[in-house]
């Protein structure tokens, strides 16, 4: 083989090397050997059986917000406003969980969907806001995102504060039966699993094998070859966001009703911030999304036992993921990721 | 409330509004030239602890500033190489960055939180803050405060006056035409990038420094997107951009107001003013409402105001520029 | 200044734009360059001003051999150009237009410049208003604003592309005046690239044209028309005797029709097609043909008039509506108007037709595609991405995805990248359809083409619209005076 071969073949592990590598450093500046460190984050994350129920429990809203990213992306959206979509599903599961009372497994889909339905609305805002108002959806999704934060915020402290007064950690819990049922002694719920392999396989189908799909996908690459081939674009921009809205909602209940058993301050706590990242690195390919959102959430659940061994931020973990996302972006070769906007002197047609 | 209270809320609003007019400036600069720095709340958040902790390290607050600077610049660079060597998308690499910005702010700020460090000491100009009500707002404050003045009035001359200015506006709005003129404009993107980084990472210090002291996680968060939002509600232009700043600073003080004479309810109005003001100031320059509002006036100021109140993105913002020939037909 | 071009050859890709050209130019003299769209006077002039680099051959400059590898270094060498749109800064002011680049001091010698352009301007003939945002005025003036920042860096061989477009009458004597001027008094070589034939015999002292990238002959004026339209446009073959499909009802009518484009306002189209008629449209890029190819699209909306298809109101009609209706609009830029970038030929088949329910049934569509390969022999397969397709192939693509039945197709540049036999044979296919009743409109910069193709043919100049002639009793001669703009 040459050599030229053997460094194309090498050349994708070359942005993982060099976060670990830069992720090494850190350690040692800080005190910690690279043994300990990685050690430390290694055992978090599959130390024992416990410990990889919780990573694949904080996988699945991960997951599921990236799915729902991945159409948007294809539609050229970039729909920062995810965060605020969790936020807001969790809110509207929250609301059902705490004020209604409905029999059996009721309780749960009702909850399951207010929170997707809450979350399509949520992007509808942003989508409206970008094709009627002219407001770029990084703004409309970001101010959103924080108008949500705000509002949980605001939750907890007041009408929904624990009986035992407020103190800003969390509304009052829910009732047993507002919970998903977990596995075990986890907080996996397996019912969200099912749910997230739903999504994945209904994602991949829809973008590979529908009309709309297609759409979405010339409409992200060229808006004005599209409208000529029938898309429009103002219809499709709204769907889009709107389906993504509802999955990042669905991922909004998923926590509120698992992972946690109330409406906590940091319910999302940067999830889908986390979803974009995975969105970058899949190069927008589905089915690689579920395996890059749980080496994610590896890392981060490993690093919150970094933190309590070395006493060191648990950030380090969001630090790996973000330079290694980093280094493909600029190294890689994402296509998806290339604009055919560039502007060349002299490039309208001679005469 | 009586004058002189009148005159304490004016003066703290030009304070507290200092860190992001001297960001909005910078990012100005950068999107003037045709290049998006999405990472700015990320630079921001990094700048601001950095710039505290060399502050307490060297006992100096220049030097925090300068390594505030660095930390800027390097961000900078990263999107200025990425889009215009490496041919990346600017917003995906921007967004990385702000999210890395945060986490390495976390982390390596994480022995420097809550301890007191250095601060910019006062410095009331005298004579000038002498001046009845207009003294105490403008003249009272510290060297940070009338850098962001100077870097205002420094920055529109540059851009509207000089030669200098000419090139980099032409830079944005249209490459072509500053290439047949022998400007290099991929260079100038360079620089002019670097220095909106600069001056950005200088506001993250501001901010650590001078208006919420200290470090602590998260410490800015938000006013980097805030300030990309002033950028465009600015019409891309440095004064404009300082009177959003100064917008933005006034609607915290008021909403500040407000929460000292209804406590209960408004810690969320205190809270979400800025964003629903950026979405407020968004939809106003996106809509034709500004052209419509300039129709009545009398024509012999429309086109003044026209000009004034331009909120047209630099032609090319966002755009690769490719010198060199390209096929014909 | 003196310029030799010796031996000039300049290809881009397949296309040979400039094959082996040489022409010297004398001093003091003001040369019109003449010939057809694509016949290479816009690549050669980019390569004397700088913006392309010849693949071979020389240029000289007062006898000295000169490399240029930017328009900057030309201009420094005395060689400037005018663009037909002129490359300057939209939202800035004419002064500011004027001092960009100039040099690298840090003060702008406003007050300077301003007097320095309104004494030079006048002096040329022409009044200009240096505080004028450079968005506000017309391209007449941003072309004299160029002339005088060329002059002001020295420029003594200038070249102006298509300079009397969207001018004045008065402001093109004006103009003239100034360019004899520069001429006679001045010593400049001036070289003007035009189609117009009346004002480059009215101007220039002598006249250069170049036929399909060759120079195929120099004349001194005063010259005959004539002689001019038989030096551009050869001898066209009489029509090969075909059926007309044409049936006796119209198909679509234009009934003093106007709409605004960027820059071009287009008045009082009256036209009608019938049903089975080939109508062809001449003239200059950016003339208006374009425009009305997008009017009848639904892509704009006319100001004024009524535009029926089929005895049906079309004129409010959205673009999506018209397609309902059975027309179709093909592009002229394939990649940035009519493909998608990225997508298969697949994927654009599946688009291209009428959506059936939720799902793509893929296999139908792979094989519909490679049906429709195999029909217009695109070299390539279906899963081929199109931005991956030569042009020439793009293009097939682009009739392959049309719709069965149509009543109106709207085509600009149909046949162009394409060789003589496939050219040859997409027309066979468009005929087909014609036969079956549907209409044609089209545009191209082939005069051989549309005389060959058309039924009937009409001219744009400058946005009006020329008398309609025959294509069976029409010669070169004539075409290319309506071309010229003369009824």
């Amino acid at each position: 083989m040459s050599l030229g071969r053997i460094a194309r073949h090498l050349w994708p592990t070359v942005p993982v090397l060099i976060a670990l590598v830069i992720t090494g450093l850190l350690l040692v500046v800080f005190g910690v050997s690279p043994q300990v460190g990685f050690g430390a984050m290694l055992q978090g994350a599959f130390g024992d059986p416990s410990r990889v129920l919780s990573v694949a429990a904080f996988w699945v809203p991960i997951a599921l917000a990236s799915v729902g990213l991945v159409v948007t992306f294809t539609a050229g959206l970039w729909n920062i406003g995810v965060e605020g979509q969790i936020v807001i599903g969790a809110i509207a599961a929250s609301w059902v969980a705490l004020k209604f009372n409905f029999p059996g497994p009721m309780q749960i889909t009702f909850e399951i969907l207010a929170a997707m339905f809450a979350g399509a609305i949520w992007a509808g805002v942003t989508a409206i806001l970008k094709t009627r108002g002219k407001v770029h959806e990084i703004f409309g999704g970001l101010a959103l995102n924080n108008l949500a934060i705000i509002f949980t915020n605001y939750l907890i402290s007041g009408p929904w504060q624990p009986p035992e007064g407020g103190t800003f950690r969390g509304t009052v819990p829910f009732p047993a039966k507002a919970l998903l049922p977990l596995y075990g002694d986890s907080r996996l719920s397996p019912i969200s699993v099912v749910m997230l392999i739903a999504a994945v396989v209904v994602v991949f189908l829809l973008l590979r094998g529908s009309y709309w799909g297609l759409k979405l996908k010339a409409l992200g690459k060229n808006p004005s070859s599209a409208f000529l081939l029938g898309v429009s674009s103002e219809r499709e921009t709204i769907l889009a966001l709107m389906f993504c809205g509802a999955l990042a909602g669905l991922a909004g209940a998923v926590r509120v009703t698992s992972w946690f058993d109330s409406l906590r301050q940091s319910i999302s706590g940067g999830i889908g911030y986390l979803a974009l990242l995975v969105v970058m690195l899949s190069a927008f390919r589905v089915l690689l999304i579920p395996f890059i959102a749980f080496f994610f959430s590896a890392v981060l659940n490993g690093s919150i036992t970094l933190q309590l061994r070395t006493q060191l931020h648990s950030s380090l973990g969001g630090i790996l993921t973000g330079v290694l996302v980093l280094m493909v972006l600029l190294f890689g070769e994402l296509r998806q990721l290339k604009r055919f906007d560039e502007r060349r002197v002299g490039s309208r047609p001679d005469e | 409330m009586s004058d002189s209270e009148l005159v304490r809320i004016l003066s703290s609003i030009v304070l507290q509004s200092t860190p992001l007019a001297i960001a909005v400036c910078g990012e100005t600069i950068t999107e003037r030239a045709g290049v998006v720095n999405l990472s700015l709340d990320g630079t921001m958040l990094l700048s601001a602890m950095v710039g505290f902790v060399a502050g307490l390290l060297s006992e100096s607050v220049w030097v925090g500033f300068l390594a505030a600077a660095g930390v800027g610049a390097l961000f900078a660079f990263i999107i200025a190489f990425g889009s215009i060597r490496l041919r990346k998308d600017q917003f995906a690499v921007g967004f990385v960055l702000t999210l890395l910005g945060d986490e390495l702010s976390a982390f390596l700020g994480q022995n420097y939180t809550r301890i007191p460090g250095q601060k910019v000491s006062h410095l009331g100009i005298p004579l000038l803050k002498d001046i009845p009500i207009l003294g105490p707002i403008f003249f009272d404050h510290d060297p940070v405060v009338y850098f962001a003045f100077i870097l205002v009035g420094i920055t529109w001359w540059w851009m509207f006056r000089t030669q200098h200015g000419l090139r980099l506006r032409s830079a944005g709005e249209r490459p072509e035409a500053g290439f047949v003129r022998g400007i290099n404009v991929n260079r100038l993107r360079y620089i002019y990038t670097l220095v909106g980084g600069s001056l950005v990472g200088i506001a993250g210090a501001a901010y650590s420094l001078d208006i919420k002291l200290g470090w602590s996680e998260g410490h800015t968060r938000g006013l980097g997107w805030i300030a990309l939002a002033i950028v465009i509600f600015g019409g891309w232009s440095p004064i404009r951009g300082a009177f959003g700043a100064l917008l933005f600073g006034a609607s915290k003080a008021l909403a500040a107001a407000l929460q000292r004479s209804f406590p209960e309810e408004s810690v969320v109005v205190f809270n979400a003013t800025p964003w629903v003001l950026m979405i407020a100031v968004l939809l106003l320059v996106g809509s034709d409402a500004t052209d419509r509002l300039i129709v009545l006036a009398p024509r012999r100021f429309q086109s003044r105001l026209r000009q004034l109140l331009r909120v047209r993105p630099p032609g090319a913002l966002g755009t690769l520029f490719i010198p060199g020939e390209s096929g014909g037909e | 200044m003196k310029v030799a071009i010796r031996d000039i050859r300049k290809y881009f890709g397949q296309v040979k734009a400039n094959d082996g050209i040489s022409l010297v130019l004398e001093p003091g003299q003001i040369y019109g360059l003449l010939g057809e769209n694509g016949a290479g006077k816009s690549t050669l002039m980019k390569i004397l001003s700088g913006y392309h680099q010849p693949d071979s051959g020389q240029i000289e400059l007062d006898d000295k051999d000169v490399k240029f590898s930017s328009p900057a270094e030309a201009l420094a060498n005395g060689v400037g150009m005018i663009y037909q749109d002129p490359l300057d800064v939209p939202s800035m002011r004419a002064v500011e237009n004027y001092l960009l680049g100039r040099d690298s001091r840090i003060n702008l010698a406003y007050s300077g410049a301003t007097s320095e352009m309104i004494e030079n301007a006048s002096q040329l003939g022409f009044e200009i208003d240096p505080q004028a945002f450079i968005d506000t005025l017309s391209i007449g003036e941003r072309q004299q604003l160029e002339l005088l920042r060329l002059l002001a860096l020295g420029a003594e061989v200038l070249i102006l592309d298509e300079p009397t477009t969207g001018i004045s009458a008065d402001q093109k004597e004006g103009l003239f005046t100034s360019i004899r001027k520069l001429a006679k008094e001045s010593g400049k070589t001036v070289i003007l690239v035009s189609h117009k034939l009346s004002e480059v015999q009215e101007l220039c002292d002598h006249v250069l044209v170049l036929c399909k990238g060759k120079f195929v002959g120099a004349v001194d004026i005063p010259c005959s028309t004539e002689r001019l339209v038989q030096l551009m446009f050869k001898e066209i073959p009489p029509r090969s005797s075909r059926v007309s499909y044409i049936r006796e009802q119209n198909l679509l009518e234009l009934s003093q029709v106007e709409f605004e484009g960027e820059r071009l306002t287009v008045t009082e189209i009256n036209l009608n097609v019938r049903a089975g008629e080939v109508f062809g449209l001449a003239g200059l890029e950016g003339s208006g043909q374009k425009l009305l190819l997008q009017a009848c699209a639904g892509l704009i909306q006319p100001k004024r008039g009524k535009i029926i298809l089929d005895r049906e109101d079309v004129t409010r009609f959205s673009y999506h509506q018209m397609r309902a209706a059975s027309v179709a609009y093909l592009p002229a830029g394939r990649l940035e108007e009519g493909l998608v970038a990225g997508l298969s030929l697949t994927e654009h088949m599946a688009l291209a037709r009428p959506q059936q329910g939720f799902v793509v049934d893929w296999n139908y569509f792979q094989r519909e595609t490679q049906s429709q390969i195999d029909k217009y022999q695109i070299v390539g397969r279906p899963e081929t991405l199109v931005h991956e397709l030569s042009g020439g192939n793009q293009q097939r693509a682009l009739f392959a995805l049309l719709r069965s039945p149509l009543k109106l197709l709207l085509l600009e540049h149909p046949t162009r990248g394409l060789d003589v036999l496939s050219a040859q044979w997409i027309w066979q296919l468009l005929v087909n359809r014609v036969e079956e009743g549907g209409s044609i409109l089209f545009y191209s910069a082939d005069l051989d083409e549309l005389v060959e193709r058309s039924d009937r043919i009409a001219a744009f100049s400058g946005g009006m619209m020329s008398r309609i002639v025959t294509a069976t009793e029409t010669t070169a001669d004539e075409i290319g005076h309506l071309i010229g703009g003369e009824q």
